[in-house]
């Protein structure tokens, strides 16, 4: 616990598109990490993470970054956004209409500082773009410049509301691999909501998932999502979306976590308790691939 | 031109842009304080600001007047205190014309940092930006469109006020006599001759001023919102 940088302790009744669920979370990150929130639309991972960002607060609780107080409903505290010196990229952009990409980011600045307004354009591959204004971007090159702008703001602490939802498959690991980039140079603490599996299994050292306002399980990605007591060579998660009858099997469509479809064949009593929708893990097992639900 | 003339559409202007001077100090704070306040009794602030779209001048006029006189509390301590008169002033029509005029200024203005999203404010202030520079730097730009027909709204109402210069001031050539007032007076009288350079000189301010609004908006409507 002495090494945690953030404690997070904290409950607020939310209004989800689920009905009213009470978000009631109590965890630790670690200096430097790079974690996701994991789970499904509606869990409250968005309110989360606008909690530790100081733009709304929790019903009570406490949320501390290193020795600072960020929150406390005890004693009454409650820094504001610009005290916390975090970075945030929002889920739809709010890059700045009057400005263009260069200024977004200069804005963005503690220090203006023209060089490294250049070494971001370079490395997030938008110098072509530096005197557009957001309107003539693509949403993929808006997604470049929101994370772009929050990590020339040098945060603390980063914060990434689906940083990568609204890209095809090739720029989002395109993308992926910047983030790692920037998370591996700076070592900044990077906070992601996501609900890619793919995407948590590839950046994140530390998953939290988060369902109906509780966390269900938290661990590394492998801990969480293969389950280490199959003896299976090979091991692919994924979702089901689409179960059908053959006479005396049942096709299972399957979308991996790299988004590729596959199909396998399970009997009778592997779909049991499957239905779409269900996250599953597909394994080898002697000769064919096994379906397992997680 | 008749020097009347001259005179009249000098104070008229003169009435219309100290108006709009006035309002884009005072209406841009109420709008602001009506786009984001969560204070309790808003909307009773909302409907005083919107008040005179739906309530005849004379009425307004007829309050102003009484809080002007000399009789009433205000306009006695204003005579004994500061020597200043209202009633039947420049500075009196101002005043009500400030007032008149609020909801040209505030609403458009209002209405566009409203339309505003949240996140655009919540950023700003993620980045370590004050409120106040937020406001200056990023909400106020982006909502230039609104601005423009705000300052052209209360511009063009202005030059067209009639009924509460005419309450609360009167018709005083060179003090409270405006291009509205002088075309009634002269019809009054049967002086079409002049009653028609009055007319046209207010259709054509009035319809340059709206042309130019829409105009420059259709221009800043590429940089629009997404």
């Amino acid at each position: 616990m002495e090494d945690a940088v953030i404690s997070i302790d904290i409950k607020k009744e939310i209004f989800s598109a689920n009905g009213k669920i009470v978000l009631e979370i109590a965890t630790c990150i670690q200096l430097g990490e790079l974690v996701a929130l994991f789970g499904p639309s509606g869990a409250g991972k968005t309110t989360l993470l606008r909690m530790i960002a100081g733009l709304v607060h929790p019903d009570s609780g406490k949320i501390t970054f290193g020795n600072e107080v960020w929150y406390d409903s005890e004693q009454k505290i409650a820094l504001t956004p610009q005290q916390r010196h975090i970075g945030f990229m929002f889920q739809d952009y709010a890059l700045f209409p009057n400005m263009t990409v260069k200024e977004n980011i200069r804005f963005a600045q503690p220090k203006k500082d023209e060089r490294k307004i250049y070494s971001l354009l370079e490395a997030f591959g938008l110098n072509e773009l530096e005197h557009r204004k957001p309107a003539k971007l693509s949403g993929g090159q808006k997604q470049r410049v929101a994370l772009a702008r929050a990590i020339a703001r040098e945060p603390k602490l980063l914060l990434l509301d689906e940083p990568l939802s609204a890209l095809d498959s090739e720029l989002r690991s395109g993308l992926q691999d910047e983030i790692q980039k920037a998370h591996r140079q700076s070592k900044t603490t990077t906070l992601m909501v996501s609900h890619d599996l793919a995407e948590v299994f590839r950046l994140a050292n530390h998953v939290v998932c988060i369902e109906n306002g509780k966390i269900t399980a938290s661990g590394s990605p492998m801990e969480l999502f293969s389950n280490s007591d199959i003896s299976g060579k090979v091991q692919i998660t994924g979702q089901v979306v689409n179960i059908e009858s053959q006479g005396t099997f049942y096709m299972l469509t399957i979308v991996t976590g790299i988004n590729q479809v596959i199909k396998v064949i399970a009997f009778e009593n592997d779909i049991i308790n499957l239905k779409t929708g269900d996250r599953v893990m597909v394994f080898t097992k002697a000769f064919n691939p096994v379906v397992m639900k997680m | 031109m008749s020097e009347d003339f001259l005179q009249t559409m000098w104070v008229t202007f003169k009435l219309a842009s100290s108006t709009t001077l006035i309002l884009i100090v005072i209406g841009i704070p109420i709008a602001r304080f009506l786009a984001y306040s969560k204070f309790r009794f808003k909307a009773i602030v909302e409907a005083l600001v919107s008040m005179p779209l739906v309530l005849p001048p004379s009425v307004i006029g007829y309050y102003m007047l009484l809080v002007y006189s000399p009789r009433f509390w205000f306009g006695k301590w204003l005579r004994e205190t500061f020597d200043i008169r209202l009633a039947f002033t420049f500075e009196g029509v101002l005043i009500a014309s400030v007032l008149f005029s609020l909801p040209f200024m505030v609403q458009p203005i209002q209405n566009g940092l409203r339309s505003l999203p949240s996140s655009l404010h919540e950023a700003a202030y993620t980045l370590g930006k004050s409120k106040w520079n937020t406001f200056i730097r990023v909400l106020l730009p982006n909502i230039k469109p609104s601005i423009v027909t705000a300052l052209a709204l209360t511009f063009a109402h202005c030059i067209g006020e009639f009924g509460i210069v005419l309450m609360v001031g009167g018709n005083m050539p060179g003090e409270t006599r405006v291009a509205a007032i002088a075309i009634y007076d002269e019809v009054q009288a049967i002086h079409f001759d002049a009653a028609n350079q009055y007319a046209f000189v207010l259709f054509a301010v009035s319809f340059v001023m709206l042309t130019l609004m829409y105009s420059i908006n259709k221009r800043n409507e590429s940089w629009k919102m997404l």
